[in-house]
């Protein structure tokens, strides 16, 4: 239990992000409440002012992006498993990885810190442009707030530097003997190209978040234009800089971001939906080609973020065809599993249909994707709902998903015991009913012209006023709808409770995988008195009819010969 | 014409709301040529994808590469090269040229939290706006210099009137953060940049009043950041703008 | 849950699935047995035997070297991205409200002295380069094996000591240079290329700040550290961690003097 222990840093993320979660999820219903009924007064608090509204919103997607779908999916699974899948007992930088860890708790702290400094939460959004974010006086929360959320930021920044340093020399170090490159399961091709793109990523953010700090406190204005009249008072910047500078910067960033969020989901789809199909993934080596290309596009798209925001025209055009190609490469991710699981008559445990859940949400929010990536139509739907119901289907859910699809699966590798089946179909249904009843309608909302991050929908004058009005019923439907997903939750934190006193222990590979972290002496600490792990085979070896299967950890028995 | 039905229809399932610009229709119809595509492509994926869950176990699994991905694959190419194609067109005629001459020119201002429409008034020219004479208190929020002789004559509103069927020529400008000017019955939306003068043109057909909404999170009255766009006959217009001209004279 | 055994039938599938697309995977292919030329401890075991993870000091060396190596291409970006907003920047002049052209980048002159401090760093790379080198001379580092007493490791301790002294002394040019701009009122705040200027120099000079901490664990280590493995793996990162700050200073220097 030694505290640089790679499987006690793994869980300690898990449990740090579900913390994010919770608060995540709580700050996201206080939202929907509000939009639904902004009369309503919060018990013990009152009515929920604008600004209050606003730093609900930054504070969810900041806890959302970062401190879940960042490191809940490549640190805490990537510290529990990705070791014993490539054959290794150990991570490259153990005391890296725990000074990561310590520092992603202060970034957390920070953050959950920030509504109770002077002028409470910031409240520009999780992307913070400037000069809103740049200038103390453009609102409340953007002066002491707004400072902590950069210091939690950079903080967060600096300690995804170090975990990915530490994943990538261990993927590239650490595999054991046979682990050749292409016999690498596709769960470890998404950790390696996702810590590959956060490298390059987070240090441009960090470089963006000096420059306005740089901005607010040391006189500077890379990203202030040369005077402003921020309410009332003149403000000149020696530089004529422009904000557009730093949405390049941070849009540099953001795109891979999401990126880096859903790309090991995506590998472990691949490697559970053939898990269960019993058969190999189809088109293994295409895969993996078609992971790095993601991961390479994903840096050259980030204007697709910017098609209104005052570029050229013809800079549109240019990041319009980007990210109409990296569609593609996603797309044939999609027919590869689907290829996959193709009269397969595939057994159907929770964490199966879970994998199944990612690819019906993976398609449903990345379908709306091209539409967003063709700038006439972004003209009319950039910054409306509509973008919210793209991210929410895509990143939010099918990323959630995936972490039930690793709770689900490994749960038995790492605790000995399977859930339970009958509460974990409950489970799904719940969660896959109340994501799409939550965030389909978010679509119609948004093609009705509801922008994001408006505090209020009612009680506002004139055609704008009965423009928002419209939607009401909507809303609440949508309310409801997040109500009942997040009530559906507690299936699944009740199955953990149950499971974990049970006493009833189950066999050691009950999904029959073939991958290195389910063999006998994978996760064994200290295993001195097995033989090293040794990988012989590519992963999801079955024979034709699925009856038997050849895990990478076995030798064969007959000899091999050239036949 | 039954394409017209066709698409009035589908405006109502995808609840979008009217149209009123004269590039309105061919990106409605695009827009729709798109959600209707998306929506056959989400079903057919989940179609297949039961199908296959539920089909009996095949003997040999799949194996055909070229036929199961890239056929598919190049096709999901080419619809996705047609859909841009067809939206580079609309976006090239829309914005890769500037309005002609003809337009009738006005700015837009956007701030904390208001949106405020100059018009150049009989000489046609704005005049200089200085920072430093801002004071909506004193009813001069885009700080016009009186001393300047072009600025003698613009006038400043609160409401966006606008003749019907004659292109219009905004110039957006931002005096503290970065706004969003949003027009949804006009499908129309340019971020204001603080420090940058952005034109954008378009020409509303249909009389009425809309809606302007601000699309870019700019502080807490960004839900309020709204106004009023009133396109109106042309005579009238000719009407309102002498009114406003008589109330600069005096 | 059958049993566990080599398909009979996976033989003629795999034949017919290692085609073009290179599926399939016979089971052969092992990674190449690691060399091992610091190691060999002469107590005849074979690391190779042992699991990858624990199979002695190549392994370990190149283990560091590539996370270093992740590391600094990381860090270039970081860089990257500062010069970037240093030519955006330079590019934006304006017109005020009076109609006149305002470009407030006046170029700043680089105190000279940032001549003989990068000469000064070059020659610290030098240094710390020796030092390395003398860690890896086979013939040399023999008896040290054998823990006869340890000449190689109080050379490069000599030669690790002057890196240390050579980069303070880059760290106090700097320091001077800033002090020079100050006396001619040239500060951070001063105009954009003020800005950049003492943005780039003092982020680099946190980075050395880095350096010199690693200079001077790497000559405790080489000290305290029974592990003749150990020594070397950390004189080998500090170096390569110093010649690449090194790289990157001429790069920053040429763009401030340069490239106004
Ligand atoms: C996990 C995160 C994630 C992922 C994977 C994606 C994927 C994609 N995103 Fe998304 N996006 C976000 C997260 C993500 N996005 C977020 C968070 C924002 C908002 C940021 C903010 O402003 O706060 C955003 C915003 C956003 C915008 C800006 C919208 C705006 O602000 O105006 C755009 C525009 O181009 C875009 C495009 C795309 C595209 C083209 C893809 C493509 O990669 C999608 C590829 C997938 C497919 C194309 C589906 C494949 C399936 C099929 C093709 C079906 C096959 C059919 C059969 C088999 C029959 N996204
Ligand atoms: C991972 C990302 C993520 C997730 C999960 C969510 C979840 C939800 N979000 Fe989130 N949201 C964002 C990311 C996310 N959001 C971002 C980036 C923004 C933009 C912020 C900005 O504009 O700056 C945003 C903005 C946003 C808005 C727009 C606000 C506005 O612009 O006015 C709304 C409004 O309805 C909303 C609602 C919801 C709801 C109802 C959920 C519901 O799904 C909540 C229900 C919760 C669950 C279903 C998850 C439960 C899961 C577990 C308990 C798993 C635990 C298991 C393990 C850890 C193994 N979100
Ligand atoms: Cu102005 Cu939002
Ligand atoms: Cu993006």
């Amino acid at each position: 239990m030694k505290l640089t222990h790679h499987r006690t840093l793994g869980f300690a993320y898990l449990t740090l992000s579900a913390a994010a979660l919770v608060a995540g999820v709580l700050l996201s219903l206080l939202m929907r409440l509000h939009l639904a009924w902004p009369d309503w007064p919060l018990p013990l608090h009152g009515p929920v002012l604008p600004e209050e509204y606003l730093g609900l919103v930054t504070l969810h997607g900041t806890l959302m992006l970062f401190f879940v779908l960042t490191i809940a999916p490549l640190w805490g699974f990537g510290n529990l498993i990705l070791p014993a899948q490539i054959g290794s007992r150990r991570m490259a930088f153990p005391l890296l990885n725990a000074t990561a860890f310590w520092t992603t708790v202060a970034a957390l702290l920070t953050l959950l810190a920030s509504p109770f400094v002077a002028g409470g939460s910031p409240i520009s959004g999780w992307t913070a442009y400037p000069p809103l974010s740049a200038i103390a006086a453009a609102g409340p929360g953007q002066a002491a707030g707004m400072d902590m959320w950069l210091a939690s930021i950079a903080l967060f920044g600096l300690a995804t530097f170090m975990s990915a340093v530490n994943m990538l020399t261990t993927i590239v170090c650490l595999r054991c003997d046979g682990m050749a490159w292409h016999r690498l399961p596709l769960t470890v091709w998404g950790w390696f190209t996702a810590a590959l793109l956060s490298l390059p990523a987070f240090a441009v953010l960090l470089a963006a978040l000096l420059l306005l700090f740089c901005d607010r406190h040391l006189g500077t204005g890379f990203f202030l234009p040369a005077t402003l009249v921020v309410n009332g008072a003149l403000a000149h910047s020696p530089t004529n800089g422009s904000p557009l500078l730093w949405l390049h910067l941070f849009w540099f960033f953001g795109h891979p971001e999401v990126y880096i969020a859903i790309l090991p989901g995506m590998g472990l789809t691949s490697m559970v939906l053939a898990n269960f199909a019993r058969r190999r993934v189809f088109a293994y080596r295409l895969m993996i080609a078609v992971m790095l290309a993601i991961g390479v596009l994903g840096i050259l798209v980030w204007g697709h973020h910017m098609f209104v925001a005052g570029l050229s025209p013809f800079a549109g055009s240019a990041f319009a065809i980007s990210t109409m190609a990296i569609a593609l490469p996603a797309s044939a991710e999609v027919l590869s599993w689907i290829a996959t699981v193709w009269g397969s008559r595939p057994r159907l445990p929770t964490a199966m249909l879970f994998a199944l859940g990612f690819v019906s949400l993976f398609i449903a929010g990345g379908l709306t994707g091209p539409i967003l990536a063709q700038p006439i139509l972004d003209q009319y739907l950039h910054n409306t709902f509509f973008v919210v119901a793209h991210f929410h289907l895509i990143m939010a859910m099918a990323g959630i998903f995936g972490l039930f699809l690793a709770t689900y699966y490994w749960f038995p590798l790492l605790t000995g015991r399977t859930l339970n089946e009958r509460l974990g179909r409950l489970h799904f249904a719940g969660t896959i009913i109340g994501a799409y009843a939550t965030f389909l309608p978010m679509h119609l909302t948004g093609l009705a012209g509801e922008p994001r991050q408006y505090a209020q929908l009612t009680g506002i004058a004139g055609p704008a006023g009965a423009l928002l009005a419209g939607t009401m019923p909507l809303q609440r439907f949508i309310t409801y709808a997040a109500i009942f997903l997040a009530v559906a939750q507690i299936t699944f934190f009740a199955n953990l409770w149950t499971t974990l006193r049970s006493r009833t222990r189950c066999s050691q590979n009950p999904w029959d995988a073939t991958t290195m972290e389910w063999a006998p002496e994978a996760l064994d600490p200290i295993a001195t008195e097995y033989p090293e792990p040794q990988t012989h085979v590519a992963p999801c070896e079955y024979s034709l009819d699925g009856a038997n299967f050849h895990p990478q950890w076995l030798p064969f028995t007959q000899p091999e010969g050239p036949e | 014409m039954l394409l017209m039905q066709a698409a009035t229809l589908g405006q109502r399932f995808w609840r979008l709301p009217a149209d009123a610009a004269a590039h309105g229709p061919a990106l409605d119809r695009h827009l729709l040529l798109n959600l209707w595509i998306v929506l056959a492509l989400l079903a057919l994926a989940h179609v297949l994808l039961m199908v296959g869950v539920a089909r009996r176990r095949a003997h040999t699994p799949p194996r055909r590469q070229a036929l199961i991905e890239f056929l598919p694959l190049a096709g999901l190419a080419l619809l996705f090269a047609f859909l841009s194609a067809h939206a580079e067109a609309l976006w090239q005629t829309a914005r890769y040229t500037g309005a002609d001459p003809a337009a009738l020119q006005v700015e837009v201002t956007g701030m904390q939290f208001a949106w405020y429409f100059r018009y150049p008034g009989a000489d046609a020219i704005f005049g200089v706006t200085k920072p430093e004479l801002v004071a909506p208190g004193e009813g001069n929020p885009l700080g016009l210099d009186s001393t300047d002789a072009h600025s003698a004559d613009d006038f400043v509103s609160s409401q966006l009137v606008l003749p019907a069927g004659r292109q219009v020529d905004l110039r957006l400008r931002s005096q503290d953060v970065i706004h969003g000017f949003s027009v949804p019955e006009m499908r129309l939306k340019q971020n204001a940049v603080p420090g940058q003068t952005i034109h954008i043109h378009f020409t509303p057909t249909t009389p009425g009043s809309y809606a302007i909404l601000c699309s870019q999170l700019c502080g807490l009255g960004h839900y309020r950041m709204a106004a009023t766009l009133r396109v109106v006959a042309e005579p009238d217009f000719e009407a309102w703008l002498a009114q406003h001209n008589a109330g600069v004279e005096r | 849950m059958p049993a566990i055994f080599t398909p009979p039938r996976t033989g003629p599938h795999r034949k017919d699935s290692r085609d073009k697309l290179g599926e399939g995977d016979h089971g052969a292919g092992r990674q190449p047995p690691p060399d091992k030329r610091t190691g060999g401890n002469g107590d005849g075991d074979n690391w190779n035997d042992r699991p990858v993870g624990s199979r002695g000091p190549r392994e370990r060396l190149t283990q560091t070297r590539i996370g270093l190596g992740s590391a600094l291409a990381g860090d270039l970006m970081f860089f990257v991205a500062l010069i970037s907003a240093f030519f955006v920047t330079k590019s934006n002049g304006h017109f005020n409200p009076y109609g006149e052209y305002i470009y407030a980048w006046l170029p700043t002159t680089i105190p000279k002295i940032l001549w003989a401090n990068t000469v000064v760093l070059l020659l610290s790379s030098a240094t710390a380069e020796m030092a390395r080198r003398s860690m890896f001379r086979e013939h040399d580092v023999m008896d040290e094996w054998f823990g006869l007493g340890r000449p190689t490791s109080r050379r490069a301790s000599i030669w690790l000591a002057a890196t240390l002294l050579l980069g303070m002394s880059f760290l106090a040019g700097q320091w001077n240079a800033w002090q020079q701009l100050a006396a001619q009122h040239v500060f951070f705040r001063s105009n954009p290329s003020s800005h950049f200027f003492y943005l780039i120099t003092v982020t680099h000079a946190l980075h050395l700040f880095l350096g010199l901490a690693a200079l001077v664990a790497a000559l405790a280590v080489l000290r305290a550290s029974r592990q003749f493995a150990t020594r070397q793996i950390f004189v080998d990162t500090t170096v390569w961690y110093w010649h690449a700050m090194g790289a990157l200073w001429i790069f920053l220097f040429v763009l401030l003097e340069f490239f106004q």
